[in-house]
């Protein structure tokens, strides 16, 4: 948690950060509730005598009293998938319907594709890139299972995408999830802060604002390009905006969310950046006992 | 070339096709005449080979031919002398299936779903059928298995074996 400490200064109560970075995370599935009703997977969770409670604020998230999911009939029909809350905030926020064009420029293993299916009834296109290929297959496997006939997969380096041979031009929305060093997934595994070094955050960051500007520049006009990260440092998510902002080919969006997150911050080690990132959201363990995660919401200028 | 090498999609020709690589009015059919899916299930989408025999089926049309590491699901193999629906195209159009598909009761569906062989009576055909259990009250369709002689063997792909886990058996202290 050491490499943690360099955000005292910008994480409200710091001590219960801390304290909350150190528990283990809760075992969610989320539902995919365009091949099945929430009601019936909750019945056949109980069938197996699982104990399972929707959340409150979003039922198609499911807690779960098992620590393996995918060992559950709703799992092996595809009906649910593993994954953990911040995971299903970014996929709703790129505002798509079903006939949508829609790129997934980071996507193994596949949970936000899943999502983004979905959200889209399995009506359109998914573009889901990503430049690993043992991850693409275990992404080909999740999308497979989760009944995905809308998804395209290739391998590619995001930076420098051409989906012109597959007969696209530019997408109605897209998902920049990016590599990113993780700081915010060590309830999940706590060996994420292990190789933890400023020289990676840095290298990182160059990847980063490549990928999201590519995003950007395959998004149609007035089209939502979604930056996420599951990591706090400022180098991988206000400055890699603030880049992008930069070239002035899109704006940042105010983004709502279903409890309680802290604006981005507009300025870090004396650096001051664009003052709209404070539109972005930071989302810390301690404010709803979820992972870390950081949002921002940027619209391609018309 | 295998499944997993090519990166090749061609789409399957409207008419005119083989036993190995169909055209798209022979897969239409067999899906009918096997387990009475309404060929307008599949209205939305279109058919791509991809190294011979592995028939994909993705939502929409697209540039034949096509260069991707996936474009849809497979949903058929038709190499063999009987062609073989997939496990994943199973649940995604089985729904639509009024023909050879056998139910099993829950233990008999654990067992499947881990892959085992168990014999069963069933008087419909032999070959592959669609297998279901009823979930949360409603039938589900699990999968294919493949009758012979008395026996139902599973086809679920060995990386989607599971031991499922039940704990409504389990006696509380
Ligand atoms: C945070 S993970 C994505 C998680 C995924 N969106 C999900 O929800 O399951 C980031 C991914 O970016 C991929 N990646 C790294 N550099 C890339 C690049 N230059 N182009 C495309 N993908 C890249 C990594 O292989 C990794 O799978």
């Amino acid at each position: 948690m050491d490499s943690l400490r360099r955000y005292a200064s910008i994480i409200d109560d710091f001590d219960a950060f801390i304290a909350a970075s150190e528990r283990p995370l809760s075992h969610t599935v989320r539902v995919q509730t365009s091949r099945v009703s929430v009601d019936r997977v909750v019945d056949a969770f109980e069938e197996a005598a699982i104990g399972c409670s929707p959340l409150s604020w979003r039922e198609s998230i499911i807690e779960l009293d098992i620590d393996r999911p995918g060992l559950t009939l709703p799992a092996f029909l595809g009906w649910v998938h593993g994954q953990e809350v911040v995971s299903c905030l970014p996929a709703p926020l790129l505002d798509v319907v079903p006939g949508d064009v829609i790129w997934d420029a980071c996507a193994a293993p596949g949970s936000k594709t899943g999502h983004l299916i979905d959200l889209i009834e399995d009506v359109g296109t998914v573009v889901a890139t990503d430049d690993n290929l043992g991850r693409l297959s275990a992404l080909r496997y999740n999308l497979e299972r989760l009944g995905a006939t809308a998804a395209i997969v290739e391998r590619a380096d995001a930076r420098r995408f051409d989906p012109s041979p597959m007969g696209i031009e530019a997408f109605d929305a897209s998902l920049v999830d990016a590599p990113c060093t993780g700081e915010g997934t060590v309830r999940k595994k706590p060996s994420a802060l292990d190789d933890w070094s400023l020289g990676h955050v840095e290298s990182l960051g160059n990847v980063q604002r490549g990928i999201l500007r590519r995003a950007i520049e395959l998004t149609k006009p007035g089209g939502v390009v979604l930056y996420s990260t599951c990591t706090y440092a400022p180098e991988e998510n206000e400055a890699v905006v603030d880049a992008i902002l930069d070239d002035g080919g899109c704006d940042i969006e105010p983004i709502e969310l279903p409890f309680e997150t802290a604006p981005g911050i507009d300025s870090w080690e004396g650096t001051a950046f664009d003052h709209r990132l404070t539109r972005a959201r930071r989302i810390y363990p301690h404010h709803a006992d979820t992972g870390g995660f950081f949002i921002a919401k940027l619209r391609v200028a018309t | 070339m295998s499944d997993d090498t090519s990166t090749r999609f061609d789409r399957v020709p409207a008419t005119g096709g083989d036993d190995v690589t169909p055209d798209r009015d022979a897969i239409l059919e067999w899906w009918e005449e096997r387990f009475g899916i309404d060929p307008s299930t599949f209205e939305a989408h279109t058919f791509w080979e991809r190294g011979r025999g592995n028939i994909w089926c993705v939502y929409g049309d697209h540039p034949d031919p096509f260069e991707a590491e996936g474009l849809g699901m497979v949903c058929l193999r038709t190499r063999g002398r009987h062609w073989k629906p997939t496990t994943n195209a199973a649940q995604r159009f089985g729904h639509a299936a009024t023909s050879n598909i056998i139910h099993l009761d829950r233990s008999q569906a654990d067992s499947y779903i881990a892959g085992g062989t168990q014999s069963i009576a069933w008087d419909g055909d032999w070959g592959y059928l669609l297998v279901a259990t009823s979930v949360a009250g409603d039938p589900a369709i699990l999968g294919v298995g493949q009758f012979i002689d008395g026996e139902l063997r599973s086809v679920v792909p060995k990386g989607r074996r599971r031991e499922m886990l039940d704990r409504s058996s389990e006696s509380s202290p």
